[in-house]
């Protein structure tokens, strides 16, 4: 197996007819597997520890001079029009797809002027990360073969006892048997506001899905679904009280929309 | 050029980021992204409008950066213990030191392994990019890569295969 495919592989970029080959050779070659998955690792991480630089407000002297506008001379290079412009265009990047209802939120906030504009522009950078977490927790955990959870939902009394206290709130994993799908267990990670929880699921397939709860999302407001579409991984996400939930998937939208909603109705109070 | 003023403003999130992976500090990456945009806008009528901005702007980044490197030297390491790389000692190291590690990579390794991971670019833009052939390039990731995951395993890198007469 040539190293340049091996390397295409790590990144996805592996023509479809090249893919069963390369897979296959991994089964055969664990040592080499391990080397490859580190090295997709290293992609989620470097992601992990950069993209907070898409969300950051870019400084003034950053901006290029100011094309010349007819009949606006000496227009400031950095207008509240655009101003608007960047939000928008950050909202974009940042969601790297996010569709819909978060471009539109994002407008709204950075459209007020002063206080107000720069707390709600914070708060729609902090739920623009939910689903940018959320998939690249996702990417680094589905594809562990031996330790994709830290507790087995074989002992699942434990697991939703520990991560009700660290997250100091009653969770309940939801039941996906409906729709195809047993808990494997949870792990509890580090978030930018609070312990988050992840709980795995898998099909009889194999496919795994995950759910992330993130503790802390006091600056929000509640929302709607949202989708975001992160690489192949699908992101349902949506704020309920202080905390944040995101379903990840590499599955279809529609599928993954049936199964959020299953989700969000068990998750409701009785 | 309204239009391109803003497709250019568009690049900047993309273009701090990656400044920001490259040279390891911020201010450092703030100079380098706002030289790149001032460089950019004066030669932007070189810029064919069918060609990729967003390659285009990294290609000029590219360049100023290996002219900083030229320029000045990697200063040497402050003697204060704490800033000082970790020896290897056979601990993996956390995700925190991973930028630390990063800045251990050869730059024109960081480069190749930046616009491939981070960036996400395909292999051949990468090569228009930076002007090398698409051999280097992967040559260069892969050794990147392995550099990088045994640094990150607290290994020492694999021993280089000069040969010694």
């Amino acid at each position: 197996m040539n190293e340049t495919e091996l390397q295409a592989w790590v990144d996805g970029r592996l023509p479809p007819d090249r893919l069963a080959a390369v897979e296959r050779y991994l089964a055969d070659h664990p040592a080499e597997a391990a080397r490859l998955q580190a090295y997709r690792e290293q992609n989620a991480a470097l992601h992990a520890l950069f993209d907070d630089v898409l969300d950051a407000r870019i400084p003034a002297p950053l901006h290029p001079p100011s094309p010349a506008r007819p009949g606006q001379a000496n227009a400031p290079a950095w207008s509240v029009a655009a101003w608007r412009r960047m939000a928008a265009m950050l909202a974009v990047a940042v969601g790297a797809g996010v569709i819909g209802g978060a471009a539109g939120w994002t407008l709204r906030g950075a459209g007020t002027d002063g206080a107000a504009g720069v707390m709600a522009s914070g708060a729609s950078q902090a739920l623009a990360a939910l689903p940018r977490q959320a998939a690249i927790a996702h990417a680094v955990y589905t594809p562990e073969v031996k330790h994709p959870v830290e507790v087995g939902a074989d002992q699942q009394q434990h697991l939703v006892a520990w991560l009700s206290k660290r997250l100091g709130k009653q969770l309940r994993p939801p039941q996906l048997a409906n729709q195809g799908y047993e808990l494997v267990g949870g792990r509890l990670l580090p978030g930018d506001s609070g312990p988050v929880a992840q709980f795995m699921y898998a099909d009889a397939g194999g496919q795994r899905l995950t759910l992330f709860v993130s503790s802390g999302q006091k600056q929000n407001r509640d929302t709607g679904f949202r989708f975001a579409q992160e690489g192949n991984v699908g992101v349902f996400y949506w704020i309920d009280g202080s905390f944040g939930y995101a379903l990840s998937a590499a599955v279809g939208k529609k599928e993954l929309s049936q199964i959020a909603n299953a989700v969000y109705e068990q998750l409701q109070p009785n | 050029m309204q239009e391109l003023h803003e497709r250019l403003l568009a690049c900047l999130p993309r273009l701090r980021r990656y400044a920001r992976a490259l040279t390891g500090d911020s201010a450092s990456a703030d100079d380098l992204v706002q030289d790149t945009v001032e460089r950019g806008w004066a030669r932007i009528a070189q810029w064919r409008p069918d060609g990729d901005l967003r390659a285009w702007l990294f290609g000029i980044m590219h360049n100023l950066h290996i002219d900083n490197l030229r320029r000045s030297p990697p200063p040497a390491l402050a003697l204060d213990d704490g800033d000082l790389p970790a020896a290897p000692s056979g601990e993996p190291l956390g995700l925190r030191d991973l930028e630390r590690a990063l800045q251990q990579l050869p730059p024109a390794q960081r480069e190749v392994l930046l616009l491939v991971a981070l960036e996400e670019m395909r292999y051949e833009d990468v090569a228009a990019t930076l002007d090398i052939p698409l051999g280097t390039v992967m040559s260069r990731l892969s050794r990147a890569r392995e550099h990088l995951r045994r640094l990150m395993a607290g290994q020492p890198p694999a021993a280089s295969l000069k040969v010694v007469k």
